[in-house]
């Protein structure tokens, strides 16, 4: 498999010789489907967690017959370890408004919104401006393309797409089964692209300097670098650009405090990986995906306690509609404190697991459907502190 | 737009099927049945119970057959082992949070999660029992409904029975994760809010947390206390429904049998609602003459038209809330239980000799809106509650059992007089557009001397289960009393279930449209589909409800029913006249309004 070394970079924050009015003609002297083809042949894939290849979700929708089309940024970062996109709204909400306007222009959208975690509602004001002075420019450059700024309501649910668009047209955030797709009908029913706040940035990098220069970094399978967000038992806790496809062994070299036991890549959802799997797991599509949450975990930590916050966690932030998920999590919950307790046999904790896997085929949407990630490898991976 | 064909193959069996089929339907087309708790005929599809789960080759995960569209090519599973394993924990997981308690519960038999644990033989309660203490307390604030959250499986067919079929939204989900649940408007008990009782959620309940407040044990005391005289009634649309709960087929009438078995079950005196409908027909179409001549030669710009029938209760209390400014349209005219009531413990009373305090009412209703109906502050006008219980269809089936009576073998029997004749006009007002066409019947008689110009009597375009329906007919060569109809053209209007009222409310509320008349049923199909009836319901059950009641008609030699003789009767020996001064006294009332949330 194609590795890296771990290298820092920095195209996410950098300001030097990025003027989007600039990168907007330049994108609009081109078709759109030009523009979708540079983006499909960039390799670019979503920053929000899924991984879908963003020049296809664009296609799919400029393909669709419809005279309302949205673009929809979603801001609702919700996953526990992750604060990027707080960051890049607040230092370089441009590049994410220029790469909405791409996208709108690509697949011809006249409007985009911006889906904002509600606990970020301290960057309202500010953002609102910005979005008011840009919508002035395109109006200036008479693109027909206008930004909305809407705010979320706290539930993590909402951060999945489907429910996002369900709270957005006001009713409560329950996903909705798929198909139909949001290519197809998404925000009111209509073709809609959604993307990640970072992902848009790196549609207007790509845009900016061309596929080829986004290629330059990365693996095959995992084009470009990735915006990280390091927390835990690190000294160097903080937000970090990253070239994909690093084994996670360097990336811990790097950030952990020597004496690491485990990274949950990935946040809540994502997979924990135990020292002994350090050097064989990479960073990037082909190995862990991630929306960029790496929590560390030393020594000192008790596994059980990190699983227990995260069964927590979905037990409470599971829309509550359907079955796997609300009650498996209420289960695989109170199945391991009875393990502790001694209240069941350890070999409960199989019963649990396949009731993970059920979770993991059978539930509605990715949030029941990733509990497994946790909960499997976790268990699979530290059995001893679970029971003992 | 002509659909295009799909071919697929479910376990390894072709079937070809039109685009936008889902795969459960296609399923069926093969006979392969598919367990399924969220899924509803009647309603939007939600997805959210996952019982209904297949495997489709090449997919990372089950799908919900329920609402999932088939594709060219596909290829499903519906019985692997990856399908029965998930389905299996489901359920497990279903009755882990669930209050399994079957023996004392009134959907023990009749509930569609027990089934599914029964066909899965769950016995073995895996998982750790999540049933809290404080969901145990049932809400039994509603003379009609009771609301059981221990019994609670989330399908939210109840919520979406209550807003896409009723536009009501009493019940909504609320809160997430493990504290979701169905809820009132801020968990206020349900007779605090705007719940109509028409008990079409109770009708969509896969299990026993919706189910009607049964009065049945309270109904055996009345009987058994040797110093009652007890009354029962039975309302047009039980008597084709109740024999589902017996064992018959679909769409039996069973009339003459109920008849039989109300006597066993050791009621004083059998009688029916039927008399009352017909004689509400004349107090109606009256009122309706009366109103049309203040307004057409009085000019009398107080009077409200159009009318609404008043029939229903949960209409009733559905105008109350939503539509408060328009209860002077609604017609005065008690519902034909009410009047019922009303005579029973005056009329009836005097005339068998009959103690009014001695007597009890039972009526037998399709119905839980008449459970609270009967309750209401308004409905005492014998000087006593006019009537006493009211008991749904399935709770006079479970009573039949209970007395260990073979319906199927019974005999038939008829109604005792002198409140027990009906016409086929009264049969109707069973289904959605009966009481339209039973007043036409009348009124276009009584005002043109002839009978309605279709043919057998049979009003066809006020029948059928549109969600409205419109109508006109021309009122030529009146009679001499009527010469202020002569060329008037009344324009009628029919909408069953509350979502489709609403459309007709608004249109009127706005001005956009001018009847004269409009009959409003709270219950899909009208009665037939009533809240009180044997469950399961879907659109071909209460087709097939709706034709027996049609053909009861049919059969019948009086249809009209200003022809039935006790109806004259009572006219000459009580009431004296429609609209007199004993029908103002007895039949009819006023509402008042209520808040809207
Ligand atoms: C429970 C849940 C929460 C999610 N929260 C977010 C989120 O906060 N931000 C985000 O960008 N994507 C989130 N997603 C993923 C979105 O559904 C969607 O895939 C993503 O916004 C697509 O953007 P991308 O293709 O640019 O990654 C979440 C998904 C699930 C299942
Ligand atoms: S998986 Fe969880 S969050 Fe997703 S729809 Fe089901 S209950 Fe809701
Ligand atoms: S709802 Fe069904 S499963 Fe539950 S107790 Fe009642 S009969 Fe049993
Ligand atoms: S009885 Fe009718 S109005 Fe009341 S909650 Fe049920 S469906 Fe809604
Ligand atoms: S009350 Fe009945 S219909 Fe409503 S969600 Fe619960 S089980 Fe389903
Ligand atoms: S019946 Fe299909 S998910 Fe409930």
């Amino acid at each position: 498999m194609e590795t890296n070394v771990l290298k820092k970079v920095d195209i996410i924050f950098d300001i030097t010789d990025c003027d989007y009015l600039k990168i907007l003609d330049r994108c609009m002297s081109k078709t759109q489907d030009e523009v979708i083809l540079d983006i499909i042949d960039s390799g670019l894939k979503g920053r929000g967690g899924a991984g879908f290849p963003t020049g296809l979700k664009w296609k799919f929708t400029k393909n669709e017959d419809s005279d309302v089309k949205y673009v929809i940024c979603n801001a609702d970062e919700g996953e526990p370890g992750t604060f990027k996109d707080r960051e890049i709204l607040d230092r370089v909400p441009e590049k994410v408004f220029t790469g909405m306007a791409i996208c709108g222009y690509a697949i011809g959208a006249k409007e985009g919104y911006i889906y904002l975690r509600g606990e970020y509602n301290f960057l309202k004001k500010n953002l609102q401006a910005k979005i008011d002075l840009f919508n002035k420019q395109t109006i200036e450059k008479n693109f027909d393309f206008t930004i909305f700024l809407r705010s979320g309501s706290g539930a993590y649910i909402c951060g999945e797409e489907s429910a996002l668009f369900e709270s957005m047209e006001g009713f409560r955030g329950e996903p909705r089964n798929k198909p139909p797709y949001p290519t197809i009908a998404g925000y009111n029913w209509k073709p809609t692209v959604i993307n990640n706040v970072e992902t848009l940035v790196y549609v207007s990098m790509i845009c900016n300097l061309g596929p080829d220069k986004f290629k330059e970094l990365g693996t095959k399978d995992s084009r470009g670098s990735k915006v990280f967000s390091v927390s835990g038992d690190t000294p160097n806790a903080g937000i970090y650009e990253i070239e994909l496809g690093m084994p996670l062994e360097q990336f811990v070299d790097a950030f952990g405090d020597g004496d690491t036991k485990a990274v949950q890549v990935g946040g809540a959802s994502g997979h924990c990986v135990p020292r002994k799997n350090f050097n064989d797991t990479i960073i990037g599509f082909e190995g862990i995906p991630t929306g960029g949450s790496m929590m560390i975990f030393n020594s000192s930590r008790s596994m059980y306690n990190v699983l227990h916050d995260y069964l927590e966690f979905f037990t409470e932030e599971s829309c509550g509609q359907c079955t796997p998920c609300r009650v498996g999590c209420q289960q695989l919950l109170k199945g391991i404190e009875a393990v502790k307790k001694g209240d069941r046999k350890p070999s409960y904790l199989e019963e649990l697991k396949k009731l993970a896997l059920t979770m993991k085929s059978a539930a509605k949407c990715g949030l029941g459907q990733s509990v497994a990630n946790p909960f499997n490898s976790i268990i699979d991976n530290f059995r001893e502190e679970i029971i003992y | 737009m002509s659909k295009y064909l799909v071919n697929l193959k479910i376990n390894n069996i072709p079937v070809t099927v039109e685009e936008g089929t889902t795969i459960l339907d296609a399923a069926k087309k093969l006979n392969f049945s598919i367990p399924t708790l969220c899924y509803h005929e009647d309603l939007s599809v939600a997805g959210n119970c996952r019982v209904c789960l297949v495997e489709v080759s090449g997919a990372r995960n089950l799908a919900a057959s329920c609402a999932t569209p088939v594709s060219e090519g596909m290829e499903v599973f519906t019985n692997s082992k990856n399908v029965r394993t998930s389905r299996k924990h489901v359920v497990e997981l279903l009755l882990s949070e669930h209050n399994a308690d079957c023996t004392k519960c009134f959907k023990n038999g009749h509930c569609e999660l027990q089934d599914l644990a029964s066909a899965y033989r769950i016995g073995d309660h895996v998982f750790i029992d999540l049933v809290k203490p404080k969901d145990k307390v049932i809400d039994i604030s509603s003379p009609s409904i009771c609301k059981d959250d221990s019994k609670c499986i989330r399908c939210q067919r109840c919520v979406r029975t209550c807003a896409e079929l009723q536009a009501v939204s009493a019940l909504a989900v609320c809160h997430k994760g493990d504290h979701q649940r169905i809820s009132t408007f801020l968990g206020k008990p349900m007779h605090e809010v705007v719940c109509t009782n028409c008990g079409q959620c109770i009708n969509r309940c896969p299990t026993g947390a919706l189910t009607e407040r049964s009065y049945i044990e309270e109904v055996w005391e009345a009987i058994n206390d040797l110093g009652k005289h007890v009354v029962v009634q039975t309302a047009p649309a039980v008597r084709v429904a109740l024999g589902e709960d017996l064992g018959m087929e679909l769409g039996t009438r069973v009339t003459g049998k109920m008849v039989s078995a109300l006597r066993h079950v050791g009621f004083d005196s059998v009688l029916d609602t039927d008399f009352t409908a017909d004689l509400t027909i004349l107090e109606e179409g009256n009122e309706l003459l009366r109103r049309l001549k203040k307004v057409l030669v009085d000019k009398d710009e107080t009077v409200a038209l159009p009318m609404f029938t008043s029939c229903s209760p949960g209409w009733i209390k559905y105008i109350e809330h939503m539509f408060s400014e328009q209860l002077p349209n609604l017609s005065t005219c008690k519902s034909p239980q009410q009047m019922f009531g009303a005579l029973a413990k005056t009329y009836y009373a005097q005339r068998k000799n009959i103690n009014p305090k001695n007597m009890v009412v039972v009526s037998i209703m399709p119905c839980t809106a008449k459970k609270f109906e009967s309750g209401r502050p308004e409905m005492r006008d014998s000087g006593y509650q006019d009537v006493d219980y009211v008991l749904t269809t399935r709770e006079l089936a479970m009573m039949i059992k209970q007395a260990g009576i073979d319906f199927s073998k019974l005999d038939e029997d008829g109604y005792d007089t002198i409140m027990g004749d009906s016409t086929g006009a009264a049969v109707i007002f069973g289904s959605t557009g009966g009481v339209m066409e039973a007043a036409l019947r009348t009124v276009y008689e009584v005002v043109t001397g002839r009978e309605v110009p279709f043919t057998n009597l049979n009003i066809v375009p006020v029948r059928g289960m549109e969600g409205v329906k419109e109508a006109r007919i021309m009122l030529k060569d009146v009679k001499p009393d009527f010469s202020y109809l002569e060329g008037v053209e009344v324009s009628v209007a029919i909408a069953h279930g509350l979502s489709n009222a609403k459309k007709i409310m608004e249109a009127v509320r706005d001005g956009k449209a001018t009847y004269h008349f409009v009959e409003v049923m709270a219950c899909p199909g009208g009665c037939l589909g009533g809240g009180g009836q044997p469950i399961p319901t879907s659109p071909d059950i209460r087709k097939k409800r709706a034709e027996a009641i049609y053909s009861e008609d049919e059969g019948l030699i009086r249809r009209k029913s200003h022809e039935n003789p006790e109806v004259l009767q009572i006219y000459k020996e009580f009431l004296i006249e429609p609209l007199g001064h004993k029908s103002h006294d007895l039949l009819h009332t006023h509402y008042k309004p209520r808040k809207r949330y």
